[in-house]
């Protein structure tokens, strides 16, 4: 192959490194000068998006390593000083959290744009494969990662997860025992999948290198699936390339920052607010949205061994794609049978996805079957069919004369349709026949929602003249109270309340432990030293109420939780607190309590709670003229809680306006730069 | 027309990533010799693409006079900048200490009662050691009859202890040479010794001798009693 003028030093110093290591060429070549078909359409600029979300990961990745322990007894607290109180802790673990669900989602689109367009075939099989690894790395590092901040999902997520290795016949419980370090998923479980979970990311980036450079063997492929065959069917990777990835980068980012900033628990689950407990499963464990169409796989199978293998085969098929396939033409454009069967097949994952979100019982299960084995016919048996009959339509003679009679649409429409199908998939269900919580007026909803001052004060004085006495706010520390974006109250106002609690102070010259005034860097105190006690006391352990509005929910069900994604509705942990505390009833007629000493809720998954009846009216007086009626307290005392779940919530929703603007207008100046970049090339043949 | 070097005809032989020797040929590229272009590689609208980026003479040419398609190049790029710098703000105040970590470095009480002339306590504050020294009377006047302009670092004991309260004395017990901490009531002054590298600081926690340059630092405190010292 005849070399052309690459890269060529004007600088001494430059011309003396390249002599000896020529990196600024290896760069000049791979992005600079690189040949790309001029024909890519916007589905090929997820490959740079992935290569942005990946840095991104690791960089917000090493940063949390430098505030999180490792530890059964403080992952969870760990977590949450740095959504409290690391600076920037918040955002910046939020954009690794709702990060990984935008990497999986740049991923998926990147599989099935090489899917419709024929990118796995040859000679790009390794680089397809190398994909596959890919995408089966990330598998693995995800799980692990939402091990890590250790809450019920984390927990139950390890034990179910590992739990798959059982199925393997006699070395099964070996290999799990030995996956977990012990008899059960525990501390030794926790610390090597945090070590895996730093370790892996670097792993991503070496076959990162591997992907890249087999890309770029081969070339890339281009939307007509036939290759160059001219100068003028490809550009230069900088400027047109780069400048193109880059416009839509920041449109991609647009959308992780309206998650980041304004729904940055949506595509979690509420449970994972519940530190972890191994002797309590939640009601209905499900994986992360990414995860879904793998999970539905794994729960159609009604034998235990062929579950695992069936998930294992789901992903391990993909590398055997370029084999599969028969057919010599590569892009689903000239392709109608294939092209159909495409859109099925894609339907079909959705289709998993969403099945993988329901409970396992009933109607699920058999839909389930049915589009877990159209997901391997369509490999098995569909495409190698297809290659043999379908009739494909005749390929343009070059990728010029192709672009010159295309207009250049992009599917932006079917883009925005696969996206609301993918991550609206995540709403886990909870238990039937319990009514919907009202929705309330929350003034702290929406993109501009602030906290009410005199609402989180009165709402204050609720929690510590009623729910105090049983319920802990151990998260929360006396500061907070001072601090802008909460109740407003003064430092001297808020060290007053502090010496209105007593702590354990330092071992005395005696050694003798005794207690002092709480000070503004101590933390609520707990009501009980341990749950033996609550017990004891209460007949049951009432849950700490730092995390409650975000570890409580209801599912909205489709096509809600679609349209919460665009209005912003997130408060649902608030309306079931709001509607548990008014929600107290005589039971229905024929329904009896199962214990003595429960209570009828229409809200509570289950109905019958220990906790009595909390607020009446006028069971507390407010100064400030509020009527205290029972709804009035229980608005205002979630809406206190509603702010000590998240107390950085009005700095992140003016940030994320801040940066939504700067992001909108930066893609409006890359979306000029990148037509008058590319005016010259779309005017000539 | 350059002849390009194309990864699709005999791909599978040679990887291009590899870097070709330079060869000659139409400058590539290189500095965007005075212009404001950010893309000097961008071919002038109107001319027939080629797309290899050998435009570079015609397109920095164009650029010598302030076009809009300078201003856009120029805002776009401030634009990106701008994101970047403003994206590492979190990534580096993130080191800097937490809300927990800056309210329990609030100011701390100590009770002076319990301490005997001559007895010496260490407490801490903002994770530092503290020496609170009883001094006994003659530690106080071998303190103050010193030649002070002798010192290595001249500093009057008036001038490290609280005006009436000269027998109360409280140090930053951090040697000021490397950060180790010093012990109490040893070296020829019956002050303080550096173990680590051998600094001896007087009664006073002045240095004397050995390689540290200062005097051992003192923290803002202040008496809110006879008896009562708040530290910070």
């Amino acid at each position: 192959m005849s070399g052309h003028p690459t890269y060529q030093p004007q600088n001494a110093v430059m011309k003396w490194m390249e002599a000896r290591l020529p990196i600024a060429g290896l760069i000049h070549s791979s992005f600079v000068a690189y040949p790309t078909p001029r024909n890519l359409n916007y589905w090929w600029t997820f490959g740079g998006v992935l290569a942005f979300m990946l840095a991104s990961q690791i960089v917000t990745g090493v940063v949390l390593a430098m505030h999180y322990t490792p530890h059964v007894d403080f992952a969870f607290n760990s977590v949450e000083h740095i959504m409290r109180d690391v600076n920037y802790g918040w955002l910046l673990r939020y954009v690794h959290s709702n990060g990984a669900s935008m990497f999986f989602l740049a991923a998926y689109i990147h599989m099935f744009r090489g899917m419709y367009y024929g990118s796995y075939k040859d000679p790009r099989e390794v680089l397809w494969i190398l994909g596959v690894i890919l995408l089966l790395l990330m598998i693995i590092t995800g799980f692990m990662g939402y091990v890590l901040p250790w809450g019920q999902m984390s927990f139950w997520a390890a034990t179910v997860i590992t739990n798959l290795f059982s199925a393997i016949p006699i070395v099964g419980e070996p290999i799990v025992t030995w996956l977990w370090g012990g008899f059960a998923v525990g501390n030794p479980t926790l610390n090597r999948f945090y070590s895996l979970h730093y370790l892996l990311p670097f792993v991503i980036a070496g076959v990162v290198v591997l992907h890249i450079w087999a890309l770029h063997v081969a070339g890339q492929n281009n939307p007509d699936g036939v290759e160059p065959r001219q100068d003028s069917d490809t550009v230069a990777f900088t400027p047109y390339a780069t400048i193109k990835d880059g416009f839509f980068l920041v449109v991609f980012l647009a959308l992780f920052a309206w998650f980041v900033f304004y729904m940055p628990n949506y595509l979690g689950h509420p449970d994972n607010y519940i530190p972890a407990n191994p002797s309590v499963t939640p009601m209905h464990i499900v994986p992360e949205w990414y995860y879904l169409p793998f999970y539905a796989i794994l729960r159609a199978v009604p034998d235990k061994l062929g579950g695992v293998l069936l998930l294992g085969a789901a992903i391990v098929i993909l590398a055997f794609l370029p084999w599969l396939d028969r057919s010599k033409v590569r892009s689903a454009r000239y392709r109608p049978r294939y092209r159909f069967f495409f859109w099925l097949f894609f339907l079909t994952c959705v289709a998993l996805g969403w099945l993988g979100s329901k409970p396992a019982e009933g109607v699920y299960v058999y839909a389930a079957r049915v589009a877990t084995i159209y997901y391997f016919a369509h490999f098995l048996v569909i495409l190698p069919l297809l290659g043999r009959y379908e009739k494909p339509l005749p390929l343009p003679s070059s990728i010029t004369a192709s672009v010159l009679k295309r207009s250049g649409a992009v599917a932006v429409v079917a883009f925005a349709v696969m996206l609301t199908g993918l991550i609206g998939l995540s709403s886990p269900s909870v238990a039937a026949e319990v009514e919907t919580p009202p929705k309330q007026n929350w003034s702290f909803a929406g993109p501009f929602g602030k906290f009410d001052r005199g609402q989180l004060q009165r709402g204050f004085k609720v929690y510590r003249e009623v729910c105090q006495t049983c319920h802990g706010l151990s998260l929360l520390a006396f500061r907070n109270l001072a601090e802008p974006g909460g109740p407003g109250f003064s430092s001297a106002q808020a060290a007053a309340i502090a010496a209105e609690y007593q702590v354990p102070a330092e071992p005395d010259d005696q050694g003798e432990v005794k207690d002092r005034p709480a000070r503004l860097a101590d933390r609520f105190p707990p009501p009980f030293q341990n749950d033996n006690q609550a017990r004891a006391r209460y007949n049951a352990v009432p849950p700490d109420l730092s995390l409650i509005v975000k570890a409580r929910g209801y599912d909205r069900g489709f096509p809600w939780f679609v349209f919460d994604l665009f209005t912003q509705y997130q408060e649902q942990g608030a309306d079931y607190v709001h509607a548990l505390l008014t929600g107290y009833a005589d039971p229905p007629k024929g329904v009896e309590a199962p214990s003595a000493g429960t209570f009828y809720n229409k809200y509570y998954p289950g109905h019958f709670l220990a906790m009595p009846p909390p607020l009446s009216d006028g069971r507390i007086e407010y100064t400030d003229g509020t009527k205290p009626t029972a709804d009035q307290l229980a608005l205002d005392v979630t809406a206190f809680l509603a702010w000590a779940a998240e107390p950085h919530m009005e700095a992140r929703k003016r940030l994320g306006f801040q940066v939504i603007i700067f992001l909108l207008v930066f893609a409006g100046l890359l979306y000029f730069t990148k037509k008058k970049v590319w005016k010259s090339v779309e005017a000539h043949g | 027309m350059l002849h390009l070097r194309s990864p699709y005809k005999g791909a599978n032989n040679t990887a291009p990533v590899r870097a070709v020797p330079p060869c000659p040929g139409p400058a590539a590229t290189g500095p965007p010799a005075a212009s404001g272009s950010m893309f000097p590689m961008v071919p002038r609208a109107g001319r027939p693409p080629s797309h290899q980026g050998e435009d570079l003479d015609v397109a920095t040419i164009s650029s010598t006079g302030h076009t809009r398609r300078d201003f856009l190049y120029i805002a776009t790029g401030a634009m990106g900048a701008v994101g970047a710098a403003a994206a590492l703000v979190p990534l580096v105040t993130q080191m800097n200490p937490d809300a927990s970590t800056i309210a329990a470095g609030a100011p701390i009480e100590v009770d002076l009662t319990p301490i005997q002339e001559g007895q010496v306590i260490k407490v801490f504050w903002r994770g530092k050691p503290i020496f609170i020294n009883h001094r006994t009377k003659k530690q106080i006047e071998e303190a103050q009859n010193v030649n002070v302009a002798s010192l290595p670092d001249p500093q009057p004991d008036s001038a490290r202890v609280k005006p009436k309260h000269d027998e109360w004395q409280v140090l930053i017990a951090i040697c000021t040479h490397l950060g180790c901490i010093p012990i109490a009531h040893q070296g020829p002054y019956d002050g303080y010794f550096c173990p680590c590298h051998g600094s001896v600081y007087d009664t006073s926690g002045r240095i004397r001798s050995g390689p540290a340059p200062l005097n051992l630092a003192l923290p803002p405190y202040e008496f809110v009693s006879d008896t009562r010292i708040r530290i910070g």
